[in-house]
């Protein structure tokens, strides 16, 4: 199933997943997925748990690699067949994506300042005063003052995982990809986070986010997909499709987490 | 049963030599584990076969018998040995110890550093993927530091086990602690200088473990400071 590109910019997009197959051993988790996102996107992607959302995202930036498909991501063409791909196309791939897990995946040995710095200073090999200099205004801007050397395990959630945002901002990518970023908070820690991946949609940065969280999708997403049994069952714009849906268990999820 | 300590400064000089074989082969040994471990764990079929084999071996058969298999089994070769200029070591007592105890801890600890491995946090290094890591990075920055750490208790305790299993030096002629009790017993048969001994071995695992509980406490900066409020961390404090 292919998506129509989003109406609203009718530009190159920055990113194109087509035709994602992937099974788990007997269970086929993805079955021809297909999105692509335009500069300035923000698309929310939905479903009940086991629908495959997460396992999508994953794929696009090949955490898992899936059976089949086709990946564009800043100039970089991967077809993937049998399951295979070449390492360095994955890493161009992975390298302008910016990943932003559920559990915030912080490298708990290191400090806030040593988890947004590494990247630049190892992966992209920038100066480490220009890349120090970056990683404090980042970490300013995600409200971390003052918590440059703390340690992960020291952080609330909300903070663990501004840091996570922080870090994967630091490699510059073209689009950031969110996992249910607040689903392992406590509640009173979601507003913070939502509120930070907000005010980078209002900047115009190209975001695609698996969540629960239906007012974010509704007011933040410009792009709405909603994902079942490992196929998209419907897609399009957020305004429209919290209005009026075509699909029947689109219908019945909204009703039920009302 | 005396005692004196006229004996002391023989037994001072064997402890000097114990914690010279114990510990060389064991920070020898760490180095040796480090590959073994990652072969066994990254490495494809034919090589973890290969390394799993060697530790079997080196974990399944007694020291004793390892030495001896240097010790004696090194004679056998002399001719093959010199050509290789190995002869040199192996006619020495000293350096069949010291291969012998590098190889069994290598083993050993190849087998505690592929649990710490295994226990790294799985997301943490999908978070390095997603930067775009490559391996040997992620083994440098992310994997390495997680599995030295978890590994880090039970290293401690192969280093005590290799400093006690070290007296086994004495049975090819080697004056280490063990080795300088033997012979002033040989001498005395006063069998107090095995207390002694035993005394000196009890001080001397006692230091270590101290020395390595310093050496956790210092790696591992994360468990250190107190946490604030949830979360909370049942490692480390103060050592």
């Amino acid at each position: 199933m292919t998506l129509s590109l989003s109406p609203r910019n009718e530009d190159r997009p920055v990113l194109v997943a087509r035709n994602i197959a992937k099974t788990f051993g007997s269970v086929e988790v993805l079955k021809d997925v297909s999105l692509s996102a335009s500069q300035g996107d923000v698309i929310a992607i939905l479903g009940s748990s086991g629908s495959g959302k997460s396992t999508f995202l994953r794929c696009i930036n090949m955490l898992e690699i899936p059976d089949r498909g086709h990946l564009e991501v800043h100039d970089q063409v991967v077809d993937i067949r049998d399951g295979r791909v070449d390492p360095r196309q994955m890493k161009t791939v992975r390298r302008h994506l910016g990943m932003v897990f559920q559990q915030f995946n912080l490298w708990s040995h290191m400090t806030v300042l040593q988890n947004v710095m590494e990247g630049p200073l190892r992966v992209l090999g920038q100066e480490r005063a220009t890349v120090r200099d970056r990683a404090e205004a980042l970490l300013a801007r995600v409200g971390l003052e003052g918590r440059f050397d703390h340690y992960p395990a020291q952080l609330s959630g909300g903070q663990q995982q501004r840091t996570a945002i922080a870090r994967a901002l630091a490699m510059e990518p073209d689009v950031m990809l969110f996992d249910e970023p607040t689903s392992a908070l406590d509640p009173e820690l979601v507003g913070e986070v939502l509120a930070l991946i907000r005010q980078l949609a209002e900047e115009g940065r190209t975001m695609i986010v698996v969540t629960h969280e239906m007012g974010f999708a509704r007011d933040v997403s410009n792009r709405t997909v909603f994902m079942h049994h490992g196929r998209v069952e419907e897609e399009g714009a957020s305004s429209d499709l919290f209005h009026e849906q075509k699909s029947e268990r689109f219908r019945a999820f909204l009703a039920r987490t009302k | 049963m005396t005692f004196t300590l006229e004996n002391w400064p023989l037994l001072l000089k064997g402890a000097g030599l114990t914690l010279q074989l114990a510990i060389g082969a064991f920070f020898i040994g760490a180095l040796l584990a480090l590959p073994l471990a990652l072969l066994r764990i990254y490495g494809n079929k034919l090589a973890s076969g290969i390394v799993r084999v060697l530790i079997s071996f080196l974990r399944g058969t007694p020291m004793l018998a390892q030495l001896f298999l240097v010790y004696y089994g090194a004679g056998q070769f002399r001719p093959q040995l010199q050509a290789l200029g190995l002869w040199t070591f192996l006619r020495e007592p000293y350096f069949c110890a010291l291969l012998t105890f590098t190889l069994n801890t290598a083993a050993y600890q190849a087998e505690i550093l592929r649990g710490g491995i295994r226990a790294v946090p799985a997301g943490e290094v999908e978070a390095a993927k997603a930067i775009s890591m490559s391996f040997g990075l992620q083994l440098r920055r992310i994997i390495c530091p997680h599995a030295y750490r978890i590994a880090m208790p039970a290293l401690g305790n192969e280093l005590i086990l290799m400093i006690k299993g070290s007296a086994i030096a004495s049975v090819v002629t080697l004056l280490d602690l063990m080795g300088q009790a033997r012979l002033i017993f040989a001498r005395t048969f006063d069998f107090g200088i095995y207390l002694q001994a035993a005394i000196l071995y009890l001080v001397i695992s006692f230091a270590v473990v101290r020395l390595w509980r310093l050496l956790e406490w210092w790696s591992a900066p994360q468990f250190r400071r107190p946490v604030p409020t949830s979360n909370p961390v049942t490692t480390g404090g103060q050592p």
